[in-house]
Parts: C-alpha cells; structure tokens; sequence
C-alpha cells in the first residue's frame, strides 16, 4: 500500500542511552544521535544541507554546521509546538524536499531533562515563548506546571464522561509493560494499578504516575525525499500522511470552548486522508504521552474511538502488545524517557523496519505517531515500510 | 516579603494588558468588550477575533460566575506557593461569555462541583499585584 502524499520517507535513526544525569551536554547528547542517525542511513555528514533544531532548545543550526562539518546547510527552521514539534519538523522537511530546497534534513532532539541547568518542567516552561499568555495570566497566581494546566482538561473529561483515575492508570501501566521490554527504557520495575493509585498527587486529577519522565538523552532522524530512500542503506519508512493542528484558543486552555479536544482532531482526518488508509489499516501507534490523560483523549481525537469512549478503549487490553492497537511499544515519555516523541518516531521506524525486538508487533506496516504540545498542538503522522 | 518570592513570576504588562493589571490593584476584574460587535473576549488582546474590530471598552465583570473545570494541586512548582497547599484552581464561566481562572479561597476542594455557583473576588500578592480569587457563593 503506498499514501496518496508520501513525498518522503525517514531513512535513518539514531538515540543515545536515557538517563537521568548524562553528565554531558545537550550538544554533545544531540550530536552522538545525530551522527548515528547519518550512519544508519548510510550517509556522510556532508550529504545533510538541512537541520531543524528544536525550537526551545540550547542547541542551533550553527552549531551542527560547526560540530558535523556541514559544507553548505541550505535549509534550517524551527517548529515551535512543544511536544508537538518533532512531526511538524517532519512535515517541514518534506515540504523543503518537495520544493528542492534540501535533500537530507536532519531533525535532532536532546536535552538533560532531569539534571540539566535549565532547571525541571517548572522552571523552563517560564521561559518559553509559546506560553507568554499563560505566563503573564495564570502563573502569577501558582498554576505553572504543564500538570496543572491540563489537569483542569481531565477533570472536566471525567466530570463530563465519567472517566476514572483507574482508566488513566490503564494507560500508565500498559506503557510501563512496553518499557520492561527495552533496554533503553528509564523504569525497569512493573507498574500495577494499586501502584497507581497510591501515587501520590501532583495536580488533581493527575498523580504522579499520569505524569511523564524528566530525562536525560539524545536521539535524531533523517528525512530524505521517498524517491531518494528507496536506494539508501536501510528500509525506508514512508511518511504516508502527515499534519499540524492547532486547537481553538491555542495559548490558554481556559478560554478553550471543549477543553476535551485537542488540535489533534484538526491534524487526524487531514493526515488519514493524505495517507488514504483508515484506522483499522493502524498495525502500532506510537502516541505522546506527557500524561496519561493526554493518550486517552488524543485516541478520541484520532478517530479511534467516540468521544468521551477513551476510558473504555484503553481498557481490556487493546493497547497493550497483542491487542488491536499497541500503543508506546518502546515504554513512551512515561516509562522510557523524556525525548519531546522524537524517540516514538525512533520507536515506529524500528517497528516498520522489523527491528523493535522484544516489542516488535508482528508483520507491522503501518504505523501511525503523534506530537502534542504548548497547551494543546497535535501533530500526526502516518508511516509505512 | 511575598513579593520577594513571587519576584519571577510577576507579570510583565505590555500596553495591550496592563488596564486588566491596573483594574486589579483596584479590586476591579475588567475584561474586553469590543466596540463594534459587542462579543467579550478573554485574556486581554488588540483584535476581536469575531469581526476584526480594534475599538473596545473595558468593562467591569458581573462578579459571579460557575465553575467549568477545577485542579488541586497539591505540588507546588515554586516555593512562593507551597504554604497554600492544596490549593483549588478553578476555570469560571462567567456570564459574559469568557471563563477566569483563579485559586479558590475560603472553601474546601473536596466541596466543589460542575456548575456551582461562585463569587469573584481580587487579593493583593505584593505591593503592586493583584489577582483574582473565586469563593463558594452564599446560597
């Protein structure tokens, strides 16, 4: 099956080991990724003419020239959608290919989440641009964390649908049994629902364990125009169908008219329709997870299931291995690391190519990912071997 | 004191916002009406976003609202706020048409419910911030 879109394809990977104190720097993280990446595709850093840095990072264009020797970088960019930003580089770099304005786009992501200077979630969201509107008129008075922005979307998701605590541990607990199959996942030890719910609160609703990892690591990816995958070293993984969304009152939930819906309702039906296949044709999908609720409304968003049926759909199994949608097959943001989805990207490229090991889903063809972000960004792409 | 600890998370008003910030000081909560289509809108911003209208006056909330949503955070993520822990964080639907956000001051979490009516309220933080607050309404 090929997408009615698919102009390009990812043609290498590369990822770092996670941590929670690398005792390195993000530069130095970012450019092991980056030129494992290169290899795996099979190319020398002097084939890369584009770069798209992570909008809020500490590390820029300039620096990739200077570290990887890049001759003659002709198209660099950033995408400032938080978690969401990772797949609108992705659809950045096709664009730029599609014009013939790059050939090669390097799209890396590193950080020291958990031991960096720049200080923990609560400290670096203040810095961030997209969140000025939140900055100037909810932060003064203590809401500051990501937690408790989104918690006031569970809640009223709960209070509307009746979804429970029990249904987001679902969730946690899935994605932690992805992450005892990887070697490279932070959390090693299983999770259980009693584990769960004895976690202690963040942010009500949310408990610690609804919550994603603060990480350490680096990983990258190529993308090359799909013509041009075809002859290069690895098995290319075609972006079928890719889009952005943005949700209605982008900056500040509060003024969100359904505060249950995110930008990934816009992005869903525009990515499918590119790609031309329909949810049952999904083999894994590798979802943004800062929290657990964010999964279970971002399946609603997806199509997946009805709105308000995400707490059912998580349940009995169907997005764990072996059910009909295995969902964070490498262990997410919540169980492996923290690495803004790039590493669900990593994770979808290993499964398309038969490569995810222990946690490979059998005969996968088509994967699907998304990006979330900034108060409610959502990203989604479409892959296939 | 307080204002020490809260030094930077203190807001930096810009010209389109800082009337909002002023009105609080003044125990007031102002909020857009735009001069041309009438429509509210929330957070303060240049452009009403239903007919494109720059023209708006600001006008003094009804003072009462219910409640849409609600957190309790019970982690603070600056030490400024960890003596108000837990603290209630509830969205407002305001009759005007625009939602608030604001802790919830003189009630217990466990006490709050979808559509509840509530009272808006301003408290001063520091010598030159005030910010709103919301209260369980008297019945």
């Amino acid at each position: 099956m090929s997408g009615l879109f698919e102009k390009g394809a990812i043609s290498g990977i590369g990822e770092t080991e996670y941590s929670r104190n690398s005792g390195r720097s993000s530069t130095t993280l970012q450019m092991e990724a980056s030129l494992e990446a290169i290899a795996d595709a099979g190319l020398s850093p002097r084939d890369i003419d584009g770069v798209i840095p992570y909008a809020t990072g500490d590390t820029v264009a300039e620096d990739f020239i200077t570290n990887l020797g890049l001759p003659d970088l002709r198209f660099s960019a950033t995408t400032p959608l938080g978690g969401a930003s990772v797949l609108a580089s992705v659809q950045a770099a096709i664009c730029a290919i599609d014009a013939g304005v790059a050939n090669h786009v390097l799209i890396p992501i590193g950080r020291n989440g958990a031991s960096g200077s720049a200080g923990r979630i609560g400290d670096r969201v203040q810095n961030l641009p997209q969140f000025r509107v939140v900055g100037e008129f909810e932060m003064p008075m203590g809401q500051i964390a990501p937690a408790q922005l989104y918690a006031h979307m569970a809640r009223r998701h709960m209070e509307s649908y009746g979804t429970t605590s029990a249904q987001l541990a679902e969730v946690a607990t899935t994605i932690r049994s992805h992450a005892l199959l990887n070697d490279n996942a932070i959390m090693s030890e299983p999770m259980t629902l009693e584990d769960h719910q004895n976690s202690r609160m963040i942010a009500d609703p949310l408990r610690l364990y609804d919550c994603c990892l603060e990480s350490d690591g680096a990983a990258a990816v190529i993308v090359s125009s799909a013509e041009r995958a075809r002859d290069m070293a690895q098995t290319p993984v075609y972006v079928m169908g890719i889009a952005e969304g943005h949700p209605d009152s982008p900056s500040t939930i509060t003024q969100r008219p359904d505060m249950t819906t995110l930008g990934t309702a816009k992005a869903a039906p525009r990515a499918f329709e590119k790609a031309g296949v329909s949810h049952g044709d999904i083999d894994v999908a590798e979802i943004y997870d800062c929290f657990t609720y964010i999964v279970l409304c971002q399946l609603e968003d997806l199509g997946f299931c009805k709105k308000g049926e995400g707490g059912d759909f998580v349940g009995g199994g169907r997005i764990a291995l072996g059910g009909e949608l295995p969902v964070n097959t490498h262990g997410g943001l919540l169980s492996q690391a923290h690495m803004i989805g790039l590493n669900h990207v990593v994770e979808a490229v290993r499964q398309l190519r038969g490569d995810a090991g222990r946690a490979q889903v059998k005969d996968a063809e088509i994967g699907l990912v998304t990006g979330y972000g900034d108060m409610g960004d959502g990203t989604v792409a479409i892959l296939r071997r | 004191m307080q204002k020490f600890e809260i030094e930077r998370l203190m807001p930096s008003p810009t010209q389109d916002t800082k009337p909002y910030w002023d009105g609080l000081l003044e125990g007031r909560i102002l909020i857009q009406q735009c001069a041309g289509c009438d429509t509210y809108r929330h957070y303060p911003r240049p452009v009403c976003p239903e007919c494109h209208s720059m023209k708006f006056d600001w006008r003094d909330a009804a003072g009462h609202g219910t409640v849409h949503s609600w957190s309790v955070s019970h982690h603070a993520f600056h030490p400024a706020f960890k003596k108000d822990l837990p603290t209630a964080y509830i969205t407002v639907d305001l009759p005007e048409g625009v939602r608030l956000c604001a802790p919830l001051r003189g009630g217990d979490p466990a006490d709050i419910a979808m559509g509840q009516a509530l009272e808006l309220g301003t408290e001063l933080l520091a010598e030159d911030l005030a910010t709103p607050v919301v209260r369980f309404a008297e019945s």
